[in-house]
């Protein structure tokens, strides 16, 4: 039974991770209609730019803060310079710039940084904690609070704030947002300065226990992936629940289902993404989307 | 001499290749109601569209005396003019409050933002009750009522509405016209109004433009064209 | 003024057949004047050009977003590495085994792709990238796990005056030459056209009376079967396969190359497979990251600016110079 719940708790963890990364890649789709394949490898980078600062000698807390503010500028500037251009370019243009970013990130990560792995603190204390005679890590417990925090304080202001909800026009009708007065094009890069902003968060959250290095977040990337299929690209809570789902399945299943086990762990990912695609492609919680001929 | 609050000389427009207005040319003071008529295809909404910049044009839009052709759909808008368009154009995943409330965005101050709501909800009174239901789940004529009360949230000096009428039961549409009148009357607000019914559009506006196949044929007072029963046979149909 | 005096080189056919005919005929005195290793890397082109083709006729003529297309080339490189260290094949045998074993992987995965709409099959395809090399190493009893299979390079048959990488350069060289014309009839046919009407205007295009559903699923096949048959020669070339070399990063080299050599065309193949060989050669002596770094700027400068690649605006330079020429009035 402990072992159970302590599954449950780590896959809370790991969910906690995907949740931030599906919530940005659906905030960004919501509102440019992108899917930004090159989440993951800019939240790695901004987890290494944390490295850096923690390295020149700042306290944990101020580099954790100063790299979200330093990944939300950065992704407010590279939605006005690389996607701008090809905003209401076809698909594929838009997949191949998305693309380029990744390959650029990982490789810019590479080349500052070197390929070898370094060793990334935790904020919080190593000792376990019991709980009801079950022992959880404290690093997961925090995770989990981080996001907690993370979520609340943008459903705050995407529900209680002007510009929270001029964003939200913008991404869901950019010609009465114009019509209102919104500049579309600052709120859609506002969009992308937020989600660069999750993607540090997941990146800092992560990194103590995989270890920094430019191939980091690759596999968390294909979870982050699966769980907003799972929950619909066009929801938000979709996203967020998607991702507790999928890391408590992923933790659950790698534990009791032993051929299984953690070597296939990708093959899961894909099988999810795949069967959802096929079953119910607006997820569990999106919206259909009618085609209009 | 003040310069007209709005004015437009040999406007051309275009959606794509194909041309829509072929050299409009009208003025607007402030304070008045004008109204456009014509058919469908005229090019009554590409008029509208071509004043907020959201089609390609030639010729020169004039607001205040200060030309408006090299700004964006949102800069027209921060200038306090306010667009209600063909269909509404409510956000209807969002409610009735935040639609109004997106409605003041563009404005230069946010004083007075509460008693705006109130003068809103206190002429459509069914926007109040309804005021955190989704737009979307509103009948036709309350979402028109929600356009025209976004639209005045702006505190707009010029308001362009693109057939408010269409599609609404006849006792919506003389409310709506009621408010357009008060608020033109009370507060000052200019209407430029693009109408297929006649003579709804003619009761409440002083000037008339006549748009046919995007020319304008005709134009004079409200009151001068209603009298003249062979032109309002011939060209209004009534 | 005849169109062959009034445009440029490449205007009239017999023109153009000159100038294939010539760069064949380069391209067989190459290897003799060349060190071996060179002729290894040229024969690693032709691999690469074969499986750009590949991807080229789903993605460029047919529109379907592939991001996971190093998942058939790993595909036909383990079918020839398990048939040659197992079984005791001969290499020769490997590339219609690939062919025919990875247009049937293509096509079944063309089957529920057909109800995925270009971003999500992009999304479901760079899902399978990722989980290849995973894959991979899990059938550790088939494809020899984490350490792969070493395989022996074959020497010349028939006792030829070459050596290894000369012969291998040859055999890889005919087999892309026999592709390309394949595919190069295929795309100026009835199927061809039926690739791009249903990549322009789907709905159009089954108007008119195109099976889409089959035409799609099979160019999933057929562009399957050519990356494969890449996947097998790459496999007998380099003599070794692992996991670790087919991992998504094979498949955005793939992609990379199709875009830069230009979409939706044969020659496009070639630029682009020139290109990711070369390239990372000579960019990796800046530095171990610098080739993946260019990959990524080129990429996007190339979507930006010359959207229709290499082969694109090689088209339009000889246009342009056409044009300018003579100074008679435009047709």
């Amino acid at each position: 039974m402990e072992t159970f719940v302590q599954q449950v708790v780590s896959g809370l963890a790991t969910g906690s991770i995907y949740a931030a990364l599906a919530l940005a890649l659906v905030m960004i789709y919501e509102a440019t209609d992108v899917v930004n394949f090159a989440q993951g490898e800019m939240a790695m980078f901004a987890t290494y730019v944390c490295w850096t600062l923690l390295n020149a000698g700042m306290p944990y807390w101020a580099a954790f803060f100063a790299t979200v503010a330093i990944a939300f500028a950065g992704g407010v500037v590279i939605e006005r310079v690389v996607i701008r251009p090809v905003e209401n370019a076809p698909v594929l243009a838009i997949v191949i710039v998305t693309t380029g970013l990744l390959v650029i990130f990982n490789s810019l990560a590479g080349w500052i940084y070197s390929y070898t792995q370094k060793p990334f603190p935790s904020p919080f204390p190593k000792e376990p904690l019991k709980v009801g005679g079950v022992v959880l890590g404290a690093h997961e417990l925090g995770q989990i609070a981080v996001t907690l925090v993370v979520l609340a304080c943008i459903y705050a202001f995407f529900r209680f704030t002007p510009l929270g909800l001029a964003m939200r026009a913008a991404a869901q009708n950019p010609v009465s947002s114009r019509l209102v007065g919104i500049r579309v094009g600052w709120m859609l890069a506002l969009g992308w300065g937020l989600a660069a902003a999750f993607g540090a968060v997941a990146g800092m959250m992560v990194a103590p226990q995989l270890f920094l290095d430019p191939n980091m977040m690759g596999g968390v990337q294909i979870y982050a992936f699966a769980a907003a299929t799972l929950g619909g690209f066009t929801s938000p809570v979709g996203a967020v629940l998607g991702g507790f789902v999928v890391g408590v399945v992923e933790n659950l299943v790698g534990t009791y289902v032993s051929f299984i086990g953690t070597e296939l762990k990708f093959t899961v990912a894909l099988a999810l993404i795949i069967v959802v695609l096929l079953v119910k492609p607006s997820g569990l919680l999106g919206r259909t989307v009618v085609k209009r001929v | 001499m003040t310069a007209p609050l709005l004015e437009v000389e040999n406007l051309e427009a275009w959606y794509g290749r194909v041309k829509a207005l072929h050299g409009v040319s009208f003025s607007m003071q402030a304070g008045g109601i004008t109204t456009i008529l014509g058919a469908n295809g005229a090019g009554k909404t590409t008029t509208l569209r071509a004043i907020s910049r959201m089609v390609k044009t030639a010729g020169s839009i004039r607001i205040d005396g200060r030309p408006v052709d090299s700004l964006a759909t949102e800069d027209v808008v921060r200038l306090g003019v306010a667009h209600t368009p063909e269909g509404r154009g409510t956000f209807v995943q969002l409610t009735v409050e935040e639609n109004l409330r997106l409605g003041s965005w563009g404005r230069g101050s946010k004083a007075g933002l509460e008693e705006d709501f109130e003068r809103i909800y206190g002429w459509f009174p069914v926007l109040k009750e309804r005021r955190h239901q989704a737009a979307g789940t509103l009948s036709g004529g309350e979402q028109q009522m929600l356009a025209v009360g976004r639209a005045l949230m702006l505190k707009p000096r010029l308001m362009l509405l693109d057939e408010p009428s269409l599609g609404l039961a006849p006792l919506i549409v003389r409310e709506i016209f009621r408010i357009l009148r008060a608020a033109n009357q009370e507060a000052g607000v200019s209407i430029l109004l693009v109408e297929q019914n006649a003579a709804l559009a003619l009761d409440l506006a002083d000037e008339v433009f006549l748009l046919e196949t995007g020319r304008v044929v005709m134009h004079g007072p409200s009151s001068v064209l209603r009298a003249d029963d062979a032109i309002r046979r011939s060209y209004l149909g009534y | 003024m005849t169109p062959a005096q009034q445009g440029g080189i490449l205007n009239s056919p017999a023109q153009r057949r000159g100038i294939l005919l010539a760069a064949i005929a380069l391209a067989c005195v190459l290897p003799f004047v060349m060190p071996p290793f060179r002729a290894f890397q040229f024969a690693q082109v032709w691999i690469y050009a074969i499986a750009l083709l590949g991807l080229n006729l789903l993605t460029g003529y047919n529109g379907q977003i592939s991001l996971g297309h190093g998942a058939f080339f790993a595909l036909g490189a383990y079918c020839a590495a398990i048939m040659m260290d197992r079984w005791g094949i001969g290499y020769a045998w490997t590339i219609p085994a690939a062919a025919v074993l990875c247009f049937v992987a293509g096509f079944l995965f063309g089957l529920p792709a057909l109800r995925l709409e270009g971003l999500y099959l992009a999304l479901a395809t760079f899902s399978l990238a990722l989980a290849v090399p995973q894959i991979l190493k899990y059938f550790e009893h088939w494809t020899g796990g984490s350490q792969g299979i070493v395989l022996n390079k074959p020497d010349a048959p028939f006792g030829l005056p070459l050596n290894a990488d000369q012969w291998l350069y040859f055999f890889t060289f005919g087999t892309m030459l026999a592709l390309f014309w394949l595919a190069s009839n295929l795309v100026k046919g009835r199927i061809g056209r039926a690739l791009v009407a249903i990549r322009d205007n789907p709905i159009a295009a089954q108007a008119m009376g195109v099976d889409a559903a089959m035409v799609k699923s099979m160019a999933f096949g057929v562009s399957a079967a050519y990356t494969g048959v890449a996947g097998a020669l790459s496999a007998t070339v380099i003599a070794f396969v692992a996991p670790d070399s087919f991992n998504v990063f094979l498949s955005i080299t793939l992609l990379i190359g199709v875009v830069i050599g230009g979409l939706a065309s044969i020659t496009g193949a070639l630029y682009g497979a020139l290109f990711i060989q070369f390239v990372p050669n000579w960019a990796q002596e800046l530095s171990k990251a610098a080739p993946w770094a260019i990959f990524g700027v080129v990429l996007i400068a190339v979507i930006y600016f010359v959207p229709t690649g290499i082969a694109g605006g090689l088209k339009r330079l000889a246009a342009w110079k056409a044009g300018r020429g003579v100074g008679g009035p435009s047709t």
